[in-house]
């Protein structure tokens, strides 16, 4: 039976088992890459997108549960809070690969939409599941900061 | 990665003569990469500044494309609509070369920075081959190096063919022709036209002789120097395609069990179940194992998951860990291989005033990078289609085309963006991207994309090689250092593969002792020597290749000497570096930048490192601290970087920020291991932990203003880290550090 997701405010029917993961749906079905494989069990935060606006790990997340809510990813991302992300992304150069980036800044942006003045603290807690192997970390804390300042 | 010649530092550096193999011989080196014949060896033969001679003939066809765009030469595209297209022959891996190749041509050019538009380069050897190496790939942080000239002669030759088109337009002389950012102008007479404009006229003039082309004074760079803004976008919308991204009609996504051990080999399987998933299209026997392939990578996991193995696991390896160290170990008891030797070692260390001895273990490492292996591969009556984070196109082409039995200008290899590679992606035997051909062989017609899991990807081998290191030094009664004996046991990366012709001489693989028998301190008496140990589990460079293990055991030692003899490690250290000006020039500057000898706060450490790869010089200052818990963290790191001339300042802080990072994993908690079966204990990310952002430090990056010509960065930021965190650690509590991940007792 054919269930249907919204994802970036589109309805996609889907055909497929309840247990396949979000990632995969989006990914596979829906034909939408940004949203990445790095781990596929929620260890490393590359397919990180929002579930009725909280960041999810979708590798981890049945289709099952999704179904019937609202799935923002890094194609439609477009708060002031991402925006605010993604030019501080930019202008610091945070990417190396790029790989792990949209996850990073679905996780960061999550943030910022709920805490517009993290503390170094807070965002290291809120960026503790997003694994960088370019080791990017230093200008990620540097862009979430100067992304914050943008919507204070 | 693999060995880059070292001519740009013989002026500065006396013991580039010794500093390691040298592709002396590209013809045989080509030939071994690709185990064909003639239509790659041409290749060598062509002249190695730009792929198109002076044959005007040809080129002149070749200058224009159909669109009236004007392609001087095999890099450079600039059409009717003002857009220059660079070919560029360097995988981007995220270490920037798109834009520092990028930045060469631009800057003879004078082109406009927005006007560029970088694409990836085709595997075509004769065209795009690494100049030191003779073939098409990228490692070994040299990318810039190899480009420095060939880069900035591929846009001043187009910049003059641009300028002849002015002159015949406006009927002016040629010299009286000036360009900046893109646009041509005759300023007396207020003409002016962009690139665009000029293209299709470009393209029928002469290609003036590579003689002929002057290049900038480096006092009139415009582009290089600055800190330009990355050419590689698409990372921060999700647009950007990597090889995992690929779409095309009817594509299907393959998984392949391989064997459980190192070793091991598929006798039977039965794939009547995996056969019953939804969505599984087929199954194939390859020689890695059992490839299911599905309409998706959902269903081909289930149907893996499903699959009923037998392997054969006689040859496999069925030792752990700790007894392979234990053999290594028994192997540093008796002499290796020499490697190098001055002096008299033997006498002394028996006349030594002080004698001090330490050993050191390394475990094997996984690249992880963060996207994992895959390939997409499409095999039909034409040949063999590749996507991929293609990192050494000519070795992957010759591979694929012996393994399928056709010409290696049948396989046509298309370079994505790779996430991450850090060697990984240049791998000596081709084995994911062979994997992806005989699956794509197997169903001829269909596309099909080969994708590891994190589990495929840590348990799947190709590691940094574990390595035993032993080390004996004498210093005489005023604290000089007098001898210097050193023993390395560990797996060769470059034997059994296309590299040994010349990366292994007379039984020394260079990259098992890189870093060490190089070591630039003067010592009167010094030896280095290796035993070689052949093991299933397969190897591979990993971003700094064997100085990420000799940069540890050198610098946590002579560390442990200048202690010894109460002398400063940084003074002890500059002491021995006289004849080394650019060792002593980072290592200076980052002693100043640290404020080092100054007071640190109550429990809190700080320690140094200096080392040179891939000629460039790296030095670290890394201050730890202990927490209450009694881990300790590492605070900052200050780095400073001598890499010739700097083409991107903010590239090469990033890849010190990121060498630095990737360094501290193995340095807190990266390991490997085998378990008493033999087979790999880690999986995934929760067992191979890996840096995350809270144990991230502030770093600091200082470049050395340089002349020399530019050296990469890709690398050389990562061996110092560890041996600087370990120094830290030992300033710290005044425990000795033998191991990585270093662990306070």
């Amino acid at each position: 039976m054919p269930v249907t997701i919204k994802v970036n405010g589109v309805d996609h029917p889907i055909d497929a088992t309840p247990d396949t993961p979000l990632l995969w749906v989006i990914r596979d079905h829906i034909q939408m890459t940004g949203t990445k494989f790095g781990c596929g069990m929620s260890l490393c935060g590359s397919c990180t997108v929002h579930l009725d606006g909280q960041p999810i790990r979708s590798c981890v997340t049945p289709l099952s549960a999704a179904a019937g809510k609202s799935i923002t990813t890094i194609e439609g991302v477009n708060s002031p809070a991402a925006k605010a992300i993604q030019q501080a992304w930019t202008e610091l150069e945070v990417a190396q690969c790029g790989y792990c980036q949209s996850g990073q800044i679905m996780s960061a942006t999550a943030l910022l939409e709920q805490n517009t003045d993290p503390t170094d603290e807070e965002i290291n807690t809120a960026m503790a599941g997003n694994i960088c192997r370019c080791a990017t970390y230093v200008r990620i804390r540097k862009a979430i900061k100067q992304a914050a300042t943008q919507l204070t | 990665m693999m060995y880059t010649r070292s001519s740009f530092t013989a002026a500065t550096d006396n013991q580039t003569s010794q500093e390691s193999v040298t592709l002396s011989n590209r013809r045989d080196f080509l030939k071994l990469m690709t185990g064909v014949g003639t239509g790659l060896t041409i290749a060598v033969n062509i002249p190695p500044v730009l792929a198109q001679g002076s044959d005007s003939g040809r080129n002149r066809l070749e200058n224009t494309g159909k669109d009236g765009s004007f392609a001087p030469n095999a890099f450079i595209r600039i059409s009717s609509d003002d857009k220059v297209i660079l070919v560029m022959k360097h995988l981007e891996m995220g270490q920037g070369t798109f834009t520092g190749l990028s930045t060469l041509i631009a800057e003879e050019l004078d082109a406009d920075w927005n006007q560029i538009q970088p694409e990836g380069a085709p595997a075509d050897t004769a065209r795009y081959k690494n100049l030191h190496w003779g073939a098409q790939g990228t490692g070994g942080s040299s990318a810039i190096a190899n480009s420095f000239e060939q880069m900035r002669i591929a846009g001043a030759t187009a910049k003059t063919m641009l300028v002849a088109a002015a002159a015949i337009k406006w009927q002016v002389p040629a010299a009286e022709i000036s360009v900046k950012k893109g646009v041509v102008s005759h300023d007396q007479k207020g003409y002016s036209a962009r690139f665009g404009e000029l293209a299709e006229l470009a393209a029928q003039q002469p290609i003036p002789e590579t003689d002929s082309i002057q290049l900038k004074d480096p006092k009139d760079f415009v582009l290089i120097g600055r800190s330009l803004p990355r050419k590689d976008r698409g990372k921060t919308n999700g647009s950007a395609i990597y090889t995992q991204d690929v779409k095309m009609e009817g594509l299907l996504t393959t998984l392949v069990a391989h064997p459980p051990r190192f070793g091991g080999r598929l006798r039977s399987f039965d794939d009547s179940k995996a056969r019953t998933v939804k969505g599984v299209v087929n199954v194939v026997k390859i020689p890695s194992g059992v490839a299911v392939l599905a309409k998706d990578f959902w269903s081909a996991k289930q149907g893996r998951d499903l699959l009923v193995l037998d392997w054969d696991e006689s040859q496999a390896i069925k030792q752990d860990s700790k007894a392979l160290m234990d053999q290594f170990k028994r192997l540093a008891e008796e002499p290796g291989i020499s490697a190098r030797s001055d002096g008299d070692i033997n006498a002394s260390l028996a006349n030594a005033a002080t004698l001090i001895e330490a050993s050191y273990e390394f475990p094997y490492l996984a690249h992880s990078a963060m996207e994992p292996m895959n390939c997409v591969a499409r095999v039909n009556e034409q040949g063999c289609e590749i996507w991929n984070g293609e990192q050494v196109q000519s070795m992957d082409q010759g591979a694929v085309a012996n393994a399928l039995g056709i010409a290696p200008e049948q396989v046509k290899i298309n370079m994505l963006y790779a996430g991450g590679s850090f060697g990984r992606r240049a791998n000596p035997q081709s084995d994911y991207v062979l994997e992806a051909a005989y699956i794509a062989k197997a169903v001829t017609g269909t596309p099909i994309k080969l994708v590891w899991t994190r589990e495929d990807d840590t348990r799947g081998g190709y590691y940094r090689p574990m390595n035993f290191h032993k080390i004996r030094a004498g210093l005489d009664d005023s604290g000089n250092l007098i001898a210097w004996d050193q023993r390395i046991v560990g797996q060769s990366i470059a034997k059994g593969t296309a590299f040994e012709a010349f990366m292994v001489k007379d039984g020394v693989d260079a990259t098992s002792v890189e870093g060490a028998y190089n070591l630039p301190y003067q010592i009167p008496n010094f030896h280095v020597d290796l035993h070689t140990v052949d093991l299933q589990v397969p190897i591979q460079w990993w971003r700094s290749v064997g100085h990420s293990h000799t940069a540890f055991s050198t610098e946590v030692f002579i560390d442990r000497l200048a202690r010894a003899s109460a002398q400063d490690p940084v003074d002890f250290r500059l002491k021995l570096l006289k004849q080394h000006p650019r060792h002593r020039g980072v290592l200076e500057l980052v002693a100043k930048k640290a404020n080092w000898g100054t007071p640190l706060p109550k429990g809190w450490g700080r320690g140094v490192a200096v080392h040179k790869s891939f000629n460039t010089y790296v030095a670290q200052v890394a201050e730890v601290s202990l927490q209450a818990d009694g881990n300790f963290k590492v605070e900052r790191v200050v780095c400073a970087v001598d890499c010739g001339i700097a083409i991107n300042p903010d590239i090469i802080r990033a890849q010190m920020e990121g060498g630095i990072g990737f360094g501290l994993s193995p340095a807190l908690m990266s390991e490997i291991t085998l378990d008493e079966s033999g087979q790999v204990k880690q999986s995934n990310f929760h067992d191979y932990q890996v840096l995350r952002i809270t144990q991230m430090p502030e770093i600091e990056v200082h470049i050395v203003a340089s002349a020399e010509p530019p050296t990469g960065v890709g690398e050389p930021g990562t061996p110092p880290i560890a041996p600087a965190v370990a120094n830290a650690l030992t300033d710290l509590t005044g425990q000795h550090f033998n191991k990585l991940p270093l662990k306070l007792s």
